[in-house]
């Protein structure tokens, strides 16, 4: 966190100076170790073996916070008796079909709900349809059998304990190469640290997704949360920190393939042909919660995105919307433009030939375009492949011959355009244009509306069905000054969303209508513009009337600092403890209280029961606060919405030096794969790929290099590639500090700096010692400071809920000296790929 | 500050027990006063590309990358420990660098703290020389000496310094030298570690106390600072003095040699 996030890193200082314990668990010695109280290293991808050893000593010492769990998480909930563990399959759970490679989770369910039919795991992965569930919980059934004895064999609880029962502190060691006296430290800490009087929090990187098992790293750390009554409740969650400025706010209002605004599902071809059976699929009638008003929310995007030519007799214009048809993910797409099935591309501020995996076929797909439009703040490696990239060197992109077309256009900073960053805590916070953009730089927002009204015109004759949607499109927004800027803030104001018939502001989604009388561009965001106030640029800090600044900037939904709140309070309402008092039932004012806005409805008292058969907002009981979920509940497992198990599990990296200790499965089954010549896959515990790599950041730069390396000041901080080796593996494989070392994995080899440094060390992983090496990756060829990109290592390989690729750990070999030159650089690959039995 | 009030002496407290190495204030100090880049130099010291404080890096963050020593009795416990410091000029009370200056290019300001007027600078280099930190340094081309300024142009403004601005973890503290004394003290107290301690906080030290001190986490040899420093100019007088009687005496002895030549 230090190293990524060093201005976020200020409040962890902050509360270590107040007495807070810091614990830092990472492959390598980071800045962050350097100022932790306690420092674990571990062997990168076995996440899951750690904190499942974790969860087993909660429950194993009966650690959980007992009152919480039971009333809080779904721990009580009966199984269906057909479920089966991978502790009887061998690492895999029931239902696993051998033709798809995915799971039918039939046999997941809640007990009682044989007739509910969940997604099967295939579908969810080709649409990467575990992001939908970022703002709620997949469809289940409101009914639930519970015994909250905990003692019921087929309750989640006992499901949970057998499930983990082999993830002792001896296997931690033998998967991770984390001392037992480190784990127990860990354990204690964590363990000592939450209950009524104390809270933990858990944060993490982006890093931490970035595996084949990724989201299934971040539940196990949920249902540590859970156990130990650490969700909803002041000090403890689990803090996402984003890798670049407004990544949460680029899943709200999505760049993503698979979404529309507000996490509402992109069609399907062929399930969703009708708006009718598109909001059925997303609200389920009959089930608990706030998806009850999905239709109000999607006719109301269909209003704002076509205005009056959304009615009710087109279906508000729905058929206009693209459908998915399979997996269109980035990934999907680079191999798709090399089999030349894509023709155009747009890059906004990212350049995949340095920062995407696979840096090579990134590069080679990018070559079979007709055409690519980058708009960046500099002359990115994206936008210079067809001259300068290494495949230029090897022959295997002519400059002569490479027939994209590529247009640079030259784009505002975040200080020379106005608009919102939305941050990790879901605060949207406005930014003012300090100056100018310089000579022909525009915004986003500059950019889009334009190419939008000059298609819009080109088409504004045509008859040609195809063109209708564009042509219906409402694009009518003020602009000002020279340049004919839009008003970001009109957009701001759509988002929110406003009554059509005499363009009045809503105050929140509650007042969004399904009957096309109201418009609103993302239903989470509504209220950010109530009463035509701008509340994302509000700018009055914390006071002790209001220490969490309620009035500075804004947070979805309708401004709540921290989600399911009601969590904070004990199942009658009252506070779990003075000291972790937030959200409360003030009995006499009949309402819920506190210094933030309660996520609850305002009125409903603790004591509140559904009436049998209620669905939607009245189904939700007085004591459930986890109101996005289907059950109310948190869910400790997982009945549906996750490809690749109920349960986290520890599978091995697809590429890993060890066999997996605990299962006869090696890796996630499910993961996304593409199997392709390009993109091979380096074997399990193979002599030729014997070592761990791992990348990341550094403090000075920033992501694949556009913004640092190309500045003198940055650049100088950091003037090289390198790559990280321990002592004993420059020993073992002749390595001289600050000489040169290249690495090689069956995708390529790339060379660096060598940094010699005891902050890397080899662990002992199954009786064995294992090296790991780690190396940065912001270098590429253009800017003050070159070198070879870290991402050419990597290969395509993907977590399969939400179509992440596992950047984060690898297998490869390296070598003294600098890599071959031009063909002699795939020669070398190739002799690595026939040795290796590829 | 309003006019007729005598500004207080100001300075930088840098506790590097919760640096983080960041190098925010590196890049801040070089935007601010607009100081030359320093070239693309590996210089494989742990994370540490900028070497020295010298004429064009006016904050150094140091990285100390070591193993920690085994308890006693105990193996190799394989633990490390990477202790980071902002160091930067210290401002001293007594200033070798402004004793030696012959063209008065050096000067105490208002805020008692220490800087080089550039446009009076002949770039002798005599305070080089005197520094006992090895801190100020001329600059290659130009010719003159340059330094930290405390951002001289920002705190008569009532700004902090572009260093301490930056910092995200307030390693790098800016106000009253005598305010900042006490909170290093409270620090250190809060802190409860053996090895920890505060350097150049001391008016009776050989420089007359530095106008910015440090909190450090072991011996100040282990980050390159001199363990005792004086100002190489201190003993100046006492050295004039006795070069005097010298004289004195000398000419004394030629006298009286002439005298006894009296026939």
């Amino acid at each position: 966190m230090a190293e990524a996030h060093p201005v976020g890193f200020q409040w962890v200082m902050e509360a270590k100076a107040r007495g807070a314990k810091v614990i830092h668990i990472d492959p390598r010695f980071t800045r962050t170790s350097a100022v932790a109280d306690t420092f674990v290293p571990i062997r990168a991808g076995s996440d899951i073996a750690f904190l499942g050893g974790v969860v087993n000593y909660i429950l194993s010492n009966e650690l959980d916070f007992r009152e919480y769990v039971v009333a809080y998480t779904n721990a009580a909930t009966i199984v269906r008796e057909e479920f089966r563990d991978t502790e009887d399959l061998d690492g895999l759970f029931s239902g696993f079909d051998e033709a798809t490679q995915a799971y039918d989770p039939s046999s997941w369910q809640y007990e009682g709900h044989q007739d509910h039919d969940p997604e099967h795991g295939h579908a969810i992965r080709e649409t990467a349809g575990g992001l939908r569930h970022e703002s709620h919980g997949p469809p289940v059934p409101a009914e639930t059998q519970r015994d909250e004895t905990l003692q019921h064999p087929r309750c989640v609880y006992q499901i949970l304990k057998r499930h983990f029962a082999r993830y002792t502190p001896e296997v931690v060691e033998q998967v991770c190469g984390v001392a037992p006296e480190d784990f127990a430290a860990v354990c204690e800490a964590w363990t000592r640290n939450s209950g009524r009087e104390r809270t933990t929090a858990l944060v993490y990187s982006v890093g931490w997704t970035q595996h084949s098992v990724g989201v299934q790293y971040i539940r196990t750390g949920a249902i540590i949360q859970l156990l130990l009554g650490n969700m909803g409740r002041p000090g403890g969650g689990i803090m996402a920190l984003r890798g670049h400025a407004s990544i949460q706010g680029s899943t709200d209002i999505p760049t993503l393939f698979n979404l529309l605004p507000g996490y509402l599902p992109m069609p399907t071809a062929g399930k969703h042909d009708t708006f009718d059976e598109w909001a059925d699929a997303i609200r389920h009638p009959g089930q608990k919660g706030f998806w009850g008003n999905a239709r109000a929310f999607g006719v109301s995007l269909l209003k704002a995105y076509f205005g009056d030519a959304a009615t009710p007799a087109n279906d508000y214009g729905f058929g206009y919307l693209p459908r998915m048809t399979g997996d269109h993910g980035t990934y999907q797409q680079v191999l798709s433009m090399l089999d030349g099935k894509i023709k155009g591309y747009f890059l906004l501020g990212q350049n995949p030939a340095v920062g995407s995996a696979h840096g090579r076929a990134q590069r080679l797909g990018m070559a079979q375009l007709d055409w690519l439009v980058v708009r960046d703040l500099y002359e990115i490696e994206s936008a210079t492949f067809w001259r300068d990239a290494p495949e230029i060197e090897t022959g295997e992109i002519v400059t002569e011959e490479c027939k994209t077309e590529v247009f640079l256009l030259p784009a505002a900073s975040h200080v020379e355009k106005e608009g919102t960053f939305t941050q990790t805590q879901r605060l949207l916070q406005w930014r003012q244009k300090a100056v100018d953009p310089p000579g022909d730089c525009r915004s986003e927002l500059w950019f889009f509306y334009h190419l939008g009204r000059l298609v819009k015109d080109r088409l504004r004759l045509s008859t040609l069905e195809r063109d209708r949607a564009v042509r219906d499109l409402a694009w009518d927004y003020p602009t000002h000054g020279v340049h004919d800027e839009p008003s970001a803030e009109a957009v701001l104001r759509e988002i929110n969303g406003y009554r059509v018939a005499d363009g009045a502001v809503v105050s929140g989604f509650a007042e969004l209508k399904d009957d096309g009388s109201t418009a609103c561009g993302c239903w989470i965001y509504s209220g950010v513009y109530a009463g035509g106030v701008n509340a994302a640029a509000r700018r009055t800090p914390a006071s002790s009337d209001d220490p969490l600044g309620l009035e500075w900037g804004w947070a979805w939904p309708m401004n709540r600092r921290m989600l399911y709140n009601r969590a904070s309070a004990d199942p009658q309402g009252r506070p779990w403890s003075e000291r972790k008092a937030y959200v409360f039932w003030d009995e006499a004012k009949g309402e819920w209280t506190g210094p933030d806005v309660p996520d609850f409805e305002k009125t409903k008292p603790p004591s509140y029961r559904p009436e049998p058969g209620a669905a939607g907002p009245a189904a939700i009981a007085g004591d459930d606060p986890f109101v996005m979920q289907g059950d109310g509940k948190g869910w400790l497992f997982v009945p549906s919405g996750l490809v690749d198990g109920p349960l986290p599990t520890h599978y091995e990296p697809a590429e890993s030096p060890v066999a997996n200790p605990l299962y006869g499965q090696q890796a996630n089954p499910t993961r996304k794969r593409y199997q392709r010549s390009e993109n091979p896959m380096n074997p399990v515990r193979s002599e030729v790929f014997p070592f761990v790599f791992t990348t990341s950041r550094l403090t000075e730069h920033h992501t694949a290099g556009g913004m640092s390396r190309t500045l003198d000041y940055l650049a100088e901080l950091q003037p090289a590639m390198f790559v990280e080796v321990s002592p004993a593996l420059a020993a073992e494989r002749g390595l001289e500090h600050l000489g040169w070392a290249h690495v090689v994995t069956s995708r390529s080899a790339i060379e660096a700096r060598v940094m010699v440094t005891q902050r890397m060390r080899p662990l002992r992983i199954d009786g064995r010692p294992v090296h790991q090496i780690w190396l940065p990756y912001h270098w590429g060829t253009s800017g003050l400071t070159t070198g070879d990109s870290a991402n050419d290592l990597v290969g395509i390989v993907l977590d399969p809920n939400v179509l992440i690729q596992e950047t984060k750990v690898g297998t490869c070999d390296v070598r003294p000296g600098r890599r071959p030159r031009g063909a002699a650089l795939r020669a070398l690959v190739d002799d690595y790929n026939r040795r290796a039995g590829l | 500050m309003s006019i007729g009030q005598t500004p207080q002496r100001m300075g930088f407290f840098t506790d590097t027990s919760v640096c983080i190495g960041c190098k925010a204030c590196e890049v801040a100090c070089k935007e601010w006063n607009d100081v030359p880049a320093d070239g693309l130099d590996l210089l494989g010291m742990s994370f540490d590309n900028t070497g020295r404080l010298d004429a064009n890096s006016w904050r150094h963050v140091a990285f100390i990358e070591q193993p920690v020593p085994p308890k006693p009795g105990s193996d190799d416990s394989g633990d490390m420990r990477w202790l980071m410091m902002s160091d930067v000029c210290k401002h001293c009370t007594h200033a070798a660098c402004l004793d030696v200056c012959p063209t008065g290019a050096l000067m105490h300001t208002e805020f008692e703290t220490v800087i080089v007027q550039s446009d009076i600078c002949n770039g002798c280099g005599y305070c080089v020389t005197a520094c006992p930190y090895g801190v100020i340094d001329r600059r290659e081309g130009d010719g003159r000496a340059w330094k930290c300024t405390l951002c001289y142009d920002r705190i008569g403004d009532g700004l902090m310094p572009a260093c301490a601005t930056a910092c995200p973890t307030q390693s790098i503290q800016y106000g009253p030298l005598d305010e900042l004394r006490e909170r290093a003290e409270a620090r250190l107290e809060q802190l409860d570690r053996p090895e920890a301690r505060l350097y150049g906080h001391d008016p009776g030290d050989g420089v007359g106390g530095q106008g910015a001190f440090f909190l450090l986490l072991d011996e100040p040899e282990v980050y390159g600072l001199p363990p005792a420093p004086v100002a190489t100019t201190r003993n100046l007088p006492g050295m004039w003095k006795r070069a005097g009687w010298a004289a004195l005496t000398m000419a004394a002895a030629v006298a009286v040699s002439f005298l006894g030549r009296r026939p």
